[in-house]
């Protein structure tokens, strides 16, 4: 299936014979060989998860953090080349201050998803740069109250904001995944890096676009998902990171923020505990296959 | 593959999803003779082996120092280690003008980090053929970080590069639970310690081809008025300053058992 | 005629004459607000033992119009720091949103070991370093004969965590001292606040309970004699535990007995 780019693949922006832009899909292999990233899309919030193969004993525990916050609200966590991924989140924060600046409220994450796959986007068009090596996962929860302007002073009037429709619900949870090629959809589960085939269909199973889950329910699974995903990884060591946006009313108060130790051990644990009961359970079988 | 096809340049991927050039940029770091740096939970060190070009030249500086609480360890092209120091020294000195304050060490590494990547996304650009290991200070502790031509920067508790610095890593793997309790003299010692297992057969560390630099937090001199450490100033020790520091990591420390030798002899490389 | 999108309802240049140009001038002399328009009164803040006190009314007032009476003069900065702003209440607005980007930049670079609770990143710009960043950021728009039009008091703890007060006005001049106030309370409130805390050391005898009391007494007084105060305040005490805001606070045992005395103006008595 794999047709080799003869001459077409050697710079950016140029179309081969069937319509391919070969720069563009060699930035996706590099992609496939990073480290499996995560975000599930809860009812009442948002989680992400990250898979840190830890490359030297000598990495400082738990000081290299790969999830960024963008604003308050948003989070962001990529696979693939690290350092393209930290440009992404420096262009995605100089994006959402833009929006600050203009419209004195916090960017929704819509809009940030759609300016981020504009930029990466732009990076596929000049032979004079290269395609982002990062598929990034971004998530964010728009507050279902309306929140105060930035510098507001005073209160307004005691009828509040004119123009509002009764019965109409705002804000939410909101995850989005963006390829190297500026391509971008929204997500009830995302999974990019190695383990992404694995971790895909553990987040099918959840069901998440029909029932849904809870922020705390969705902790646990994230926790479990990058396990079962690192079995593509075995032989290295992991970091797992994992953080999380509630609405105002819930556990981070609209912003985004690294999931408490104490929760994040927890989910850790039972992962482990999952992952070692489905092994027995795999032990067994094969011990009444032989049996027969 | 046809590396030749996909190595001109940083703005090409191989069929694999590689970027060669900046791997040749990493291999310019390995070129660099060795410098280690550890960190404890007071004190952050760095120490080099510095190279002459010929017998009668001067050693080449492997430590600068970037402000008073922060410094680094270079190897590899030593004129873009000279850009990517002066705009680190700039950043800091105006930080410190605004604000009042030293400039927290993550911010300082990650614009580093981030002039880096740039070179690696934009055609007529080079990566930098250059390695850092950063130490410092800051309000959250001490601090080292490994800085790469790709741009990648990350924290360590330990770490080397340069000429044969796998053999240094190795040392300091095995070493590394035992740094944050180490006291300022046997961090020294242990990166000297590291340092020799990176060293050629019939080399040794000498007064001329040794860097010791030290920034550390400690108890101020007027201990009842605050009892907060205060910082003490990146401190950089060439020539008859390491001696004693030297002679201190030839004796063998009491209770080490697995050493690479004892006492005052010639380090052989295996 | 032009027909283009960009002339639609653009008047004829042979009906109504020629753009003239010399209306956008560019390099003509340009000026710059002379004087406020929406203004606050006073802030008032002393330190105590443990933190800061900080209060200012809720009133923007018009000149000579009390025009809005819910405007809040006190703003927290990363939830550590009180900056309470006298003077144009538009620059207050940009001054504030301008430290809101600032906050969100400095948590980006937040410590980034486990923090075991949670919850947002802590800020690492103390009250010190705001200030420093506030004198320069007003002293440089005054060398531009552009200033921003507010007196300000940054009510904070500094490095040692003890607590800090300082002021920087328009002009960019900064003084710090165990009690401060900006417009009619330098000359109302001061006298008041100093015969509590003349100095450093009396400032850090002083309790919570006793430098909310001296507070709010300087708030009376400035309610009592300032034509643009008003009775509704707000009132913050800064500790290392964070800030208490109490944002819609009402002037107790206001005693307006004196004014049955008065007849006509000063010393008269008859």
């Amino acid at each position: 299936m794999t047709s080799i780019g003869t001459g077409y693949d050697l710079s950016n922006s140029i179309f081969s014979p069937d319509g391919r832009n070969f720069q563009v899909e060699y930035a996706v292999k590099a992609v496939e060989n990073g480290g499996t990233s995560i975000g599930i899309r809860c009812k009442d919030g948002v989680v992400l998860a990250v898979e840190k193969v830890i490359a030297s004993k000598l990495w400082r525990p738990g000081a290299n953090k790969r999830i960024a916050t963008i604003d308050r609200h948003l989070g962001a966590v990529y696979s693939g080349m690290i350092p393209d991924g930290r440009h992404f989140v420096d262009r995605a924060r100089d994006e959402a201050r833009a929006w600050r600046d203009t419209w004195k409220s916090p960017i929704p994450t819509a809009d940030l998803a759609s300016r981020m796959g504009g930029y990466l986007q732009a990076y596929t068009l000049y032979s004079s740069v290269r395609p982002f090596g990062i598929t990034a996962i971004v998530a964010g929860f728009d507050p279902s109250q309306p929140s105060p302007v930035d510098g507001e002073v005073g209160r307004g009037p005691s009828v509040g904001p004119g123009g509002v429709k009764e019965g109409l619900t705002h804000g939410g949870p909101g995850l989005y995944m963006i390829e190297p090629s500026g391509l971008y959809w929204g997500y009830y589960g995302a999974a990019t890096g190695k383990g992404r085939q694995a971790a895909k269909a553990e987040l099918e199973k959840l069901d998440l676009a029909g029932e849904g889950i809870s922020l705390e329910q969705g902790v646990k699974e994230a926790a479990r998902i990058i396990y079962v995903a690192h079995d593509d990884n075995k032989d290295k060591e992991f970091e797992l990171e994992m953080s999380w946006i509630s609405d105002v009313d819930g556990p981070t108060k609209g912003r985004h923020e690294e999931v408490p130790r104490a929760v994040r051990e927890e989910a850790e644990r039972l992962a482990k505990k999952a992952l070692d009961d489905d092994d027995e359970e795999e032990g067994k079988k094969d011990d009444e296959k032989m049996e027969e | 593959m046809f590396r030749n096809n996909y190595d001109n340049d940083s703005v090409t991927f191989s069929p694999q999803g590689r970027i060669f050039q900046i791997e040749y940029a990493a291999e310019a770091v390995k070129q660099g003779s060795v410098v280690v740096g550890l960190v404890s939970k007071t004190h952050a060190v760095l120490v080099a082996v510095k190279r002459n070009a010929e017998e009668l030249s001067s050693y080449q500086k492997k430590l600068f120092a970037v402000d008073e609480h922060a410094g680094i360890a270079i190897a590899g092209l030593t004129s873009d280690a000279r850009v990517l120091s002066n705009f680190m020294k700039q950043q800091c000195l105006g930080h410190r003008m605004t604000y009042g304050r030293s400039m927290p060490l993550r911010t300082l590494v990650d614009l580093i980090g981030e002039k880096a990547q740039m070179n690696t996304q934009v055609y007529g650009k080079r990566p930098y053929g250059v390695g850092l290991l950063v130490a410092g200070v800051d309000e959250t502790g001490p601090h080292l970080f490994e800085f790469q031509p790709s741009g990648m920067t990350e924290e360590m508790s330990a770490f080397a590069i340069g000429a044969r610095s796998q053999m240094a890593r190795t040392y300091l793997e095995r070493n590394v639970e035992s740094f944050a309790d180490c006291s300022r003299e046997e961090l020294v010692r242990h990166g000297l310690l590291a340092l020799r297992e990176s060293l050629v057969q019939d080399r040794e560390l000498t007064v001329d081809n040794t860097s010791i630099a030290i920034v550390g937090l400690e108890e101020p001199a007027d201990a009842e008025k605050t009892k907060k450490k205060t910082l003490r100033p990146f401190q950089l020790l060439d020539g008859q300053d390491v001696k004693e520091w030297i002679d201190a990591s030839n004796v063998p420390a009491e209770g080490e058992g697995e050493q690479s030798g004892d006492g005052d002899r010639m380090n052989v490389d295996e | 005629m032009d027909h283009r999108p960009q002339a639609w309802g653009r008047p004829r240049d042979d009906v109504y004459g020629a753009y003239d140009a010399s209306f956008m001038n560019p390099n003509g002399p340009n000026q710059a607000t002379q004087s406020p328009i929406v203004t606050g009164t006073s802030v008032v803040a002393i330190k105590f033992s443990e933190g800061v006190v900080i209060a200012a009314d809720n009133l923007a007032s018009y000149g000579s119009l009390a025009r809005f009476t819910d405007v809040k003069r006190l703003r927290t900065f990363a939830d550590s720091t009180v900056i309470g702003f006298g003077g144009d209440v538009s620059d207050m607005q940009y001054l504030d949103r301008h430290l809101t980007s600032l906050a969100i930049d400095e948590s980006y670079s937040a410590p980034s070991l486990d923090s075991d609770a949670g919850g947002p990143p802590k800020a690492r710009l103390n009250a010190a370093n705001l200030h420093k960043y506030l004198a320069k950021l007003l002293y440089a728009r005054r060398s531009k004969f552009d200033p921003l039009w507010n007196h300000l008091l940054v009510a904070g703890l500094d490095d040692d965590d003890k607590p800090f007060l300082a002021a920087a006005d328009l002009l960019g001049t900064t003084f710090s001292a165990p009690s401060l106030a900006t417009g009619f309370g330098s000359m109302l409130a001061q006298p008041i606040m100093r015969r509590f805390a003349p100095d450093e050391e009396a400032a850090a005898r002083l309790t919570r309970e006793q430098a909310v009391d001296v507070v709010k007494q300087c708030m009376k007084v400035l309610f009592y004699r300032d034509a643009r105060s008003l009775d509704s305040y707000s009132i913050a005490v800064v500790t290392k535990d964070g800030v208490d805001l109490k944002e819609n606070e009402k002037l107790e045992n206001q005693s307006w007995a004196f004014a049955e005395r008065i007849r006509g103006y000063g010393t008269q008595t008859a």
